[in-house]
This record gives C-alpha cells, structure tokens and sequence, in this order.
C-alpha cells in the first residue's frame, strides 16, 4: 500500500512555460547516485549559479513558494527523458500535485505511480490560477474525489483525472499488488506464446 | 492471444501494425480502462533500475522471468578506451549496483567487461533481442528505436521498471494511432536524421502525445534497417512513446543469424508470423501527416527544443514568424540561450566540439557516412572532436573496416561504447557556454553539461562540421 491522497490546502508556484523537460526537472548531474537528494536538485540548473548559490529570481527561491506544494506549469510538461526522478524529486521537494493543461507520457504515468497527482486542466482556467499565484495569497485548496483547485478567494478549477486513477490515488493502491492478482491469467498467457510464438516467449538462448 | 487477436482483426475492420501487435499482447483489458499487456523483452541500464530491485527487495518480490530479461552499463560508463568499472569514479555506486543486481536475479549481464556491451537501444536490435512483433520494453525513453524492425519498443519509468520486473507485464492506456508517410526520395547529402528531424520541425514536439507513430512511404520503404532505427529512434522527441516500421525483407535479412534471433524451424514459424506484421489496406490512424522528402536539406537545430530546426542553407528564424506568443517567448528565449540571433544563417556558426555517437547515431553505417566525410581531412584547430560508438560489436566492425584509422589520423577520438556526451552524466562534458554539433537526439539546456549549447544534426553534418570548425553544407563545395 502506499499512502493515500488526502485532500489539502498548500501553496502554489507558477512555472507556466510550455515544454519543460525532464532534463530541467532533474538535471543528469543528480542522477549519479542511488540516494542523492532530489528534492534539492528539482529544477538544478534553474534554481543556482554555477557556484551553487540560489538565484533570488527563481520562483521556488522565493517565500512562500519555497513550502509550494503544488505546481501550475505550462502544456506538455515533463517531456523529455523517462527519468523517474523528475517525479520523484517533485515528492521530494513536497511537491504533491502538478496541473498543467497536457503532460508527456511517460512522466504522466510516472507521477501517478508516485501518488504525485497530475491534473490536465483547461488553458484559460490555468492562467487564471497562475495570476493568483503571483498575486498576495498564493493559496489553494485542492480537493481530489471533486475534481477541483479552490483558490483562497474562492475561485476554481476543475480538472481532469480519469475516475479509476482518481479512486487508485484516493486509495494508495500499488499497481504491481493489482497486477499480481491477475497472475493465473499472465501464466496462462505466457505458456500459450510458448506454443504459438516461442521465439518470444522461450527463455532468450544463444546460438551454440 | 494470438488467435484471439486473429478474430479481433478479421471480425470488424482492416487494423494497424501497431493493433495487431498490441491486441497479440493483451493478457486482459482493466476494469480502469487500461490494457495489461505481455513484455517479450525487458533491457535494464544502470541508472534507472537500482531503485526498481531496491523496490523487489522492500516488498519481498522476485523477478518472474529473468531469462527474458537482459541488462547492460552505457549511461554512466566511462568511454575511455581501455575502461572498466572504476575510470569514473562517480559511476561506481551505479555500475556495481547493476552488475550485483543482475547477477543476484541470473540476469545476463553485458557490461563494460563484455564484448556485447553498449548502449540499451544499439545492443537490442545488435543482439536479436529485438525481434519483429515483439514487446520490448526499458527504463529509457529512447526504447522506440527498436521499432525500426517492426517492434513495439516502449519506454518505462523506474517503477515501471519494478512492475515489469514482478509481472512481466505493463498496464497502459492503449496509445491511439498516427502514420507520418513520406512522400518521394530521400536527396542527396540527407539521411534518415533528416527525415526525423524535419518531421518534428513541422509538426512539433508534442505531436505524437498520447499516440503511437507508424512511419511509412517510398522513402521508408528505401532505408536499410540501422537508419529505420535512427527514425524510430526520435519518436519520443515528437512526443509518442511508440513508433514502428512495417518489417520486409530487409528486416528478417537484418535479423537472421544474430545471437538470440530463432533459428531453425523456429525462425521459419516466426517469419510465417512476421510476414503479417503490415497495416492492412485501408486501416484508419487517428492522425495522418504527409513530410515531402524532395525539399529536406540536411537539417541543424538553432534552438532548445527538436522543433527548433531548419536545413543548413536556411537562417534562424524571425521570432515573430511565430503565430503564438507562446512560441515566439520560447523562441526568444532559447536563442539567447544558443548566442544566435533572428536571421542569422547557420551555415558559418563556428563550433567547439563535435560528438559523433548516441542511441540515434552511433551505429556502423553513421559512423561510415562521418568516416567518408572524415578521409584525408583535419580536425579544425580548436575543435574537440569525439567518435562514440553506441556498442563494442559496432567498435569491432568498425576497426574490421580501418574507420578507426581514418578517424584517429583525422583527429578525432577513438572511443570505447556508451552514452557518452550525449546525457553527460559521465565524464565526456562541453564545457560551460561551449558551442557543440551533434549526433545525439536532445539539444535542450544544459543537457550536454552545465550551459553547453548544442546543435542536433546528421553523422556526415557532424564529422564536416568538425573539420570546418563551424557548421557547413555538405552538399556544397568538394567534401574532402
Ligand atoms: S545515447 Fe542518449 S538518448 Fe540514447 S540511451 Fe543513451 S543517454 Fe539516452
């Protein structure tokens, strides 16, 4: 089990660029090691110098959004390499939902398997939101089995989620767990293709 | 399965390569909508799979079936000639956790010590590991390559690494369909780089999101088997996690006699099999895009993104040639980045490094397309130039042709097989604010080290660049 998504009211930044990439999220230099620390590397190249100072100008450097726990970015977020460090060092820095209007693929699958809520929402509706980011409460309250982004004021956004990816999070389901519970019918597959298509399915065998 | 699939595919209407090869791998349709599909194949790197045993270990779970499973060390490897394990220290956690992993799990494990060696995407095909039809998948976003032989080649994230790992399938939401057919031939002093890179050109690098790309026409159907994967290859750069080649007679000549392919009565069953493995006649695609070859220079990118990309007798564009402020802010800002202006021609633009190598280029036929570029010419004085090829079998072909020969005495690097300057998450680095043309797939910031600036483009543009010592046509003057 992983941890269910609760409901929460957090802060949120704007990045609203279109494209960011992987590469951006998570610059290769913090992917050297198996334990480095993400949440500190999350937008490297962005957030410090070459010397490795912050950039005052970077919006995560700036209170409040440091603590930001959600993200409003620009369409086509997360292209790029399939690194799943982009989503992890999002949890890591307390990250715990991006809406963007369309994500990548790869990471689109990648975040949610991290119960990282990606929520696709409507162009116009986004840049309302990213005006109340930058403006003097950056606060929002998201509500996931709604569907919504509730501004302090009161304004909001709907965004889209399929109904059995939003039950999975609600839940904390872990997909291999779900998996495994078909597992007569992966064995029953695998044996038929050792009949039908055994160039796929017999163990890989090298020529004598 | 299979006959399963068969029923689906006679029952209603013609189907695509990509629905057939899906529907034969369908264990079951979810209740959440999404299909549990079979995994043929499974490469493992260093970097994206230690966390996915860490996970096996944590929960007590194994892998189901490690002996449709192999691994390899590319990303982080040094690409010294000579190296091992340890030439790059920063590489070690990574490279022993790899080699521990696979042997703990029997895994075969091709790393640095292994003539097989290179990287994920080269040694799949290389090996006959990646077969016509097959599902293969890695931790790699790259994976697609092996569509060029008629595959479904998906790249996974770590967890799903993990999953695959304990099931030996992958839930996904089936991809719809979209065909890019191109039109007429492919012109001289062009290749199949681009031929990719103008289609992203056109249609941008969010085009294929949500889709998987069957690429077709006369041109396709003209290109030898290592350029396919060379398209293939790119398609996640257009944004789809898929895209494939119908495989023909060039494919199964390809794959024949490599050392996991069937043999036999085996291969002869399986070339039964593979012979189905087309779109019917009259099967629809969700999306249709047409690319005419016969106006393709040799493309060069001039920005951060692949659809930042002209042909090198062409200028920079205008910013506000752009229809959306989006685009144009994007525009603007990536050519601050790359220090070029509106309206400037490409052709000229001086380099400081020249990298041949990567999963999309660093295979026996770019490297002769840069050697014939290279004979009897000079490295640009300045100019660091570096040959990566993308396995050691690709190395060894090469040295068994002179290609080395011909690129050391022309003052390139003769290197060993991997990533290299293509990720530079080794050593191989452009130095801060450097100017860099390359084989590789990603010209985005920083990707080549910390403010490296990079132009993507062909082997034969790269090798001519690096002895020009700035970007230049090839198809003008007397290439040496
Ligand atoms: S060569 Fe580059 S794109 Fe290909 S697998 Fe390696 S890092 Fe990825």
């Amino acid at each position: 089990m992983k941890q269910p998504f609760r409901n929460f009211s957090g802060i949120a930044a704007a990045m609203p660029a279109p494209n960011i990439n992987t590469d951006a999220i998570i610059p290769a230099a913090y992917l050297r090691t198996a334990n480095a620390d993400l949440g500190k590397g999350l937008f490297g190249m962005l957030r410090y110098d070459d010397a490795g100072n912050e950039k005052p100008d970077f919006v995560l450097n700036q209170p409040p959004f440091r603590e930001a726990e959600i993200l409003f970015a620009g369409e086509n977020f997360g292209c790029g390499s399939s690194r799943e460090a982009a989503a992890w060092a999002l949890k890591q820095f307390g990250m715990r939902c991006v809406f963007a209007p369309s994500f990548a693929d790869i990471f689109y699958e990648n975040a949610f398997r991290n119960g990282l809520l990606a929520g696709k929402v409507a162009p116009d509706a986004l840049a309302r939101m990213v005006a109340q980011a930058g403006g003097a409460t950056p606060l929002f309250a998201v509500d996931l089995a709604a569907g919504h982004v509730t501004h302090a004021d009161g304004e909001r956004m709907a965004f889209e989620i399929a109904p059995a990816r939003r039950d999975a999070l609600l839940r904390g389901d872990d997909e291999i767990d779900m998996t495994l519970a078909h597992r007569a019918e992966i064995a029953a597959f695998h044996s038929a293709g050792l009949a039908e298509r055994p160039w796929l399915h017999a163990p890989l065998a090298r020529k004598a | 399965m299979l006959r399963r699939a068969a029923t689906i595919m006679t029952a209603s209407r013609p189907v695509t390569l990509f629905e057939k090869i899906w529907l034969g791998h369908l264990v079951k349709s979810l209740d959440d909508g999404r299909d549990l599909i079979f995994v043929d194949r499974h490469i493992l790197q260093e970097t994206t799979s230690a966390i996915a045993f860490a996970g096996l270990t944590r929960t007590g779970r194994s892998v189901l079936h490690p002996e449709m499973t192999i691994a390899t060390q590319d990303h982080i490897v040094s690409t010294e000639p000579g190296r091992d394990e340890t030439t790059n220290p920063q590489g070690r956690e990574l490279l022993t956790l790899m080699r521990h992993n696979a042997y703990r799990n029997r895994i075969r494990h091709f790393g640095v010590d292994d003539p097989r060696q290179g990287i994920v995407h080269v040694i799949g095909p290389e090996l006959g590991v990646a077969l016509p039809g097959c599902v293969l998948v890695c931790g790699d976003s790259h994976t697609s390559t092996a569509g060029g032989l008629g595959a479904l080649g998906i790249g996974i994230g770590t967890s799903e690494v993990e999953h695959v790992l304990a099931t030996q399938t992958l839930a996904l939401t089936r991809p719809k369909t979209m065909r890019i057919t191109y039109e007429g031939k492919l012109q001289p002093g062009t290749s199949a780089k681009d031929l990719i890179l103008r289609a992203i050109g056109l249609f941008g690098i969010a085009a294929g999101q949500g889709h998987a790309i069957e690429y077709a026409g006369e041109a396709i159907a003209g290109l030898p088997v290592e350029a396919r994967l060379t398209i293939c290859n790119m398609s996640i750069e257009i944004g789809a996690r898929l895209g494939l080649i119908a495989p023909d007679d060039k494919t199964f000549a390809y794959v024949a006699g490599r050392e996991f392919a069937p043999e036999g009565a085996v291969l002869d069953h399986a070339l039964a099999h593979w012979r189905t493995l087309y779109s019917a006649p009259g099967a629809r695609f969700d999306k249709e895009y047409t690319v005419d070859c016969s106006r393709i220079a040799p493309q060069v990118t001039w920005g951060t993104t692949q659809q930042d990309v002209v042909g090198v007798d062409d200028r920079v564009p205008r910013v506000d040639s752009f229809p959306d402020a989006a685009r144009r802010e994007m525009a603007a800002a990536a050519m601050a980045y790359m220090g070029v202006e509106p309206g400037m021609a490409l052709e000229g633009l001086p380099v400081d490094v020249a990298f041949i190598g990567s999963c999309t280029n660093a295979r026996l036929s770019d490297l002769e397309a840069a050697a014939a570029i290279a004979k009897g010419g000079k490295v640009a004085p300045g100019v660091r130039a570096m040959v990566v090829p993308g396995s050691m079998s690709v190395k060894r072909a090469a040295e068994a042709k002179g290609l080395h020969e011909i690129f050391r005495q022309a003052g390139f690097e003769w290197r060993d097989a991997g990533c290299s300057m293509c990720v530079s998450i080794n050593e191989d680095i452009v130095p801060p604010g450097r100017r860099a043309i390359a084989t590789s797939n990603r010209n985005f910031e920083n990707r080549q080290g910390p403010r490296s600036r990079t132009h993507l483009a062909s082997p034969a543009m790269v090798a001519a660049a690096a002895l020009a010592g700035h970007i230049t046509d090839i198809r003008k003057a007397d290439q040496p």
